[in-house]
């Protein structure tokens, strides 16, 4: 329990279906923070709002942990030039790793938390679907989950509307209801940025910019924060360009990243590696939904498969903006009970279009799996 | 049923001690500091209780300052002292925070340089460093008579000898709050200049305690406001607490040697079943002179979080380390000066026995400790955690 509203309702409907449960909450990170979860204030909430429901609330310190697995991963993919996302990270290795390992030793059946998102059963295999409200689904956030996972994983909250969830909260006079969405990172402060996070564990050095013809566009300050699709914060306003130039690359032995046209960001295919399977390995030249970003539209494509079974190639049926190596790219289609996957590829072969609150998903709610963009 | 082991962190109300409160709670209702009757018969009550916390602690009544608890009484003694007399504050590594955090603020308030004194293995302030960091310039020294977390009981006549020798201008603070009902503090403390305690360790009520001074020391006031307590500690007088922790403290002085024999035959009872049945069990500072009841042991490979919630669950109320402001638990910080990595400093149980304590709580701990252990993959001894 985060403290924020979707765990507290999440934690009342379970205890409303006559589960036996008991609030938990993680210290995650140690450090100074003025966003997102595990201030002394977020905690105190979940623990008032176990209070009113009656239940025990206990503080699980992985504050080592998540600076093993989240932060100093995070601050060494910057060193790459990579652009991570700590969020799934946590998700991977603390919500779901670290805190799912410790729910049977204290014999709980079962972990549940507030994510936008639905775990569903169709025969012996579970699978993981997108929210009811589309707008607010964390699916992408959790590609992580396998069989194994989600057999102990229940996500209530991905039946509700952020709406239902709030009035929920509200009827139960909960006292989170209230409570603004968290969307920050929690342990990069507002007032001092990522800039000021990472610049304090690795150097920060200026990079050159430059044209993809090789020609110096200027200089930038600090080259371990640049992200492939950049187009603020380069200076080029400067310059004199015809139109909007983005990064294209980024080459830290060189120090140099390149700045291009929308046209020179775009590609027709993704690279994959790291796929995490929701159950088996998809079949090479299969018909996919990708989604590049926490709520990007998922865009039509192929899985092609490659050399091994957690990295491949995916062709895209329109060419899309660059994605920058570290951030996630997750596969959905249509789960199997929603009809055979068709090797065509159409919508319509693909068991058609799902429709959640009112939105359409094309060609299926279901997480395939997901990885890292290359 | 619930068996109740964290004594340490605070032990229930004596019978003697409510008492003694209730006329305070439900007719009488006097400010000592007025100059009417009603005022004066709290006076008087007041008065008599401070006349039975200062035979305690073997100073005279002008000498007892009344506070909200032994953190307030700590933090008075030490930063009080700090902000009267410039000098170095030296400090052991195994303080309670209520000490060791009041010589950090007055690092900050009144640039006082701090000196933390290490520990042994054995949970006993290291005396040959102690003597090194004493000198003429010294301002205050603070060594707790009792720690919180082990239960070993420190040196406080060597210290106070070394203090006279080497710092003759210091003065000695000893944080008490552990000590009684358990030890003659008078005694052990005779060598100290200010001695702190807190009620709810004893059987009095939280939120009251008390700073004794064995010799004047000159202080600066940490709260200000009337001349109550000598212009020492302003503000109205918590008057039912301070009944009950003199009605307490008199009760925990009369019974202190069978409630220490009692204690210290079930407490050894518990250790001796719980490092027979648990072979990663090791008890910290073994050998060394502790409270009676008073069982602190790290178990290899298990994580203290985990167990507390598992005995939780069992009816077993026990604690680990110290916690931060969210509750979650931190390595505690008496085990990290011992030497013991933080990982396993996160692997500690305290089980602290007291007044309520039966023969049948020991009986469930002995049951419900190895089985928690075996849940969480340590290896147990299936026939010792049948027995006990």
């Amino acid at each position: 329990m985060s403290g924020g509203v979707d765990s507290s309702v999440a934690a009342a409907l379970m205890l409303r279906e006559g589960h036996e449960v008991v609030g938990a909450t993680m210290k995650l990170w140690g450090g100074p923070s003025d966003s997102g979860c595990c201030s002394v204030a977020d905690v105190e909430d979940a623990r008032r709002v176990c209070q009113q429901l009656g239940i025990a609330h206990h503080v699980f310190n992985f504050t080592a942990d998540f600076e093993r697995d989240v932060v100093a991963p995070y601050v060494e993919a910057h060193a790459r030039a990579r652009t991570p996302n700590p969020c799934i990270a946590c998700n991977a290795h603390l919500k779901f790793g670290r805190f799912l390992q410790r729910a049977p030793l204290l014999d709980f059946d079962a972990i549940v938390t507030g994510h936008h998102a639905r775990v569903t059963r169709s025969g012996t295999t579970w699978q993981l679907r997108r929210g009811r409200d589309v707008a607010k689904d964390q699916s992408y956030v959790l590609y992580m989950l396998g069989q194994a996972e989600l057999a102990r994983v229940l996500l209530p909250i991905g039946e509700l509307t952020k709406e239902q969830v709030r009035r929920l909260a509200s009827d139960l006079d909960l006292r989170t209801a209230g409570k603004p969405d968290s969307q920050d990172v929690c342990f990069i402060s507002k007032t001092g940025g990522r800039a000021s996070f990472v610049g304090k564990r690795i150097p920060l050095r200026e990079g050159r910019l430059v044209s993809s013809s090789g020609d110096d566009l200027g200089t930038v300050d600090a080259l371990e924060l640049v992200t492939v699709g950049q187009r603020r914060g380069l200076g080029l306003h400067a310059v004199s360009l015809p139109d909007r130039r983005y990064v294209v690359d980024v080459d830290l032995p060189r120090r140099t990243a390149t700045v291009g046209t929308l046209e020179d960001l775009l590609v027709g295919t993704l690279q994959i590696d790291d796929m995490v399977w929701s159950y088996l390995p998809l079949l090479p030249d299969s018909a996919v939904r990708a989604q590049l970003s926490a709520h990007g539209r998922p865009l039509r494509g192929r899985w092609l498969g490659g050399p091994e079974p957690d990295g491949g190639t995916v062709v895209l049926e329109e060419p899309t903006r660059r994605v920058a190596p570290g951030q996630a790219v997750v596969l959905y289609g249509p789960g199997s009970g929603d009809g055979a996957r068709d090797d065509e590829g159409g919508d319509v072969e693909l068991g058609g279009d799902v429709e959640l609150g009112g939105d359409v998903v094309l060609g299926g709610d279901v997480v395939l799996g997901g990885g890292t963009a290359a | 049923m619930l068996a109740y082991f964290d004594h340490a962190s605070t032990t229930p109300l004596c019978p003697e001690a409510r008492a003694a409160m209730d006329p305070w709670l439900s007719g009488s209702f006097g400010n000592p500091s007025g100059s009417h009757g009603v005022a004066r018969a709290a006076r008087q009550a007041i008065d008599e209780a401070r006349d039975k916390v200062a035979d305690f602690l073997g100073t005279s009544p002008g000498d007892v300052v009344f506070t909200s608890g032994g953190t307030e009484a700590a933090n008075l003694a030490v930063l009080g002292r700090a902000g009267a007399a410039p000098g170095p504050v030296v400090v052991s590594a195994i303080e309670h925070h209520a000490v060791l955090h009041a010589a950090q603020a007055a690092e900050r308030l009144f640039a006082s340089a701090v000196r933390v004194i290490g520990v042994g293995n054995d949970g006993v302030v290291d005396l040959k460093a102690l003597a090194a960091a004493l000198d003429r310039t010294v301002s205050i020294v603070s060594v707790q008579l009792v720690n919180n977390e082990v239960g070993t009981v420190q040196p406080l006549s060597d210290v106070a000898r070394l203090v006279r020798r080497r710092a003759p201008g210091a003065v000695l603070h000893t944080d008490a709050v552990q000590a009684p009902p358990w030890l003659d503090v008078a005694q052990l403390a005779a060598g100290a200049d200010m001695v702190s305690i807190s009620a709810h360790k004893f059987g009095g009520p939280q939120g009251v305690g008390a700073l004794a001074f064995r010799r004047p020391v000159a202080l600066e006031p940490m709260i200000y406001g009337g001349p109550q307590e000598r212009e020492r500690r302003a503000g109205t007088h918590n008057v039912a607490g301070v009944i009950g922790m003199a009605a307490a403290l008199e009760a925990a002085s009369q019974q202190r040697v069978v409630a220490c024999e009692r204690a210290r035959r079930l407490g050894d009872k518990l250790k001796r079943g719980l490092l027979a049945s648990i072979p990663g069990a090791h008890e910290t500072a073994p050998g060394q002179e502790k409270l009676p009841g008073h069982c602190h042991l790290v178990i290899d490979g298990i994580e203290s979080e985990a167990l507390l919630v598992l005995l939780d669950g069992y009816g077993v109320a026990a604690s680990a380390g110290s916690a931060c402001a969210s509750g979650a638990m931190e390595p505690s910080h008496v085990l990290v000066a011992m030497g013991y990595s933080a990982e396993v400093a996160l692997g500690a149980l305290r089980l602290t026995l007291g007044h309520t304590t039966s023969e049948a709580d020991v009986a469930l701990a002995l049951r419900a400790v190895p089985a928690a252990v075996s849940r969480l993959g340590g290896s147990v001894i299936p026939a010792m955690a049948a027995t006990g």
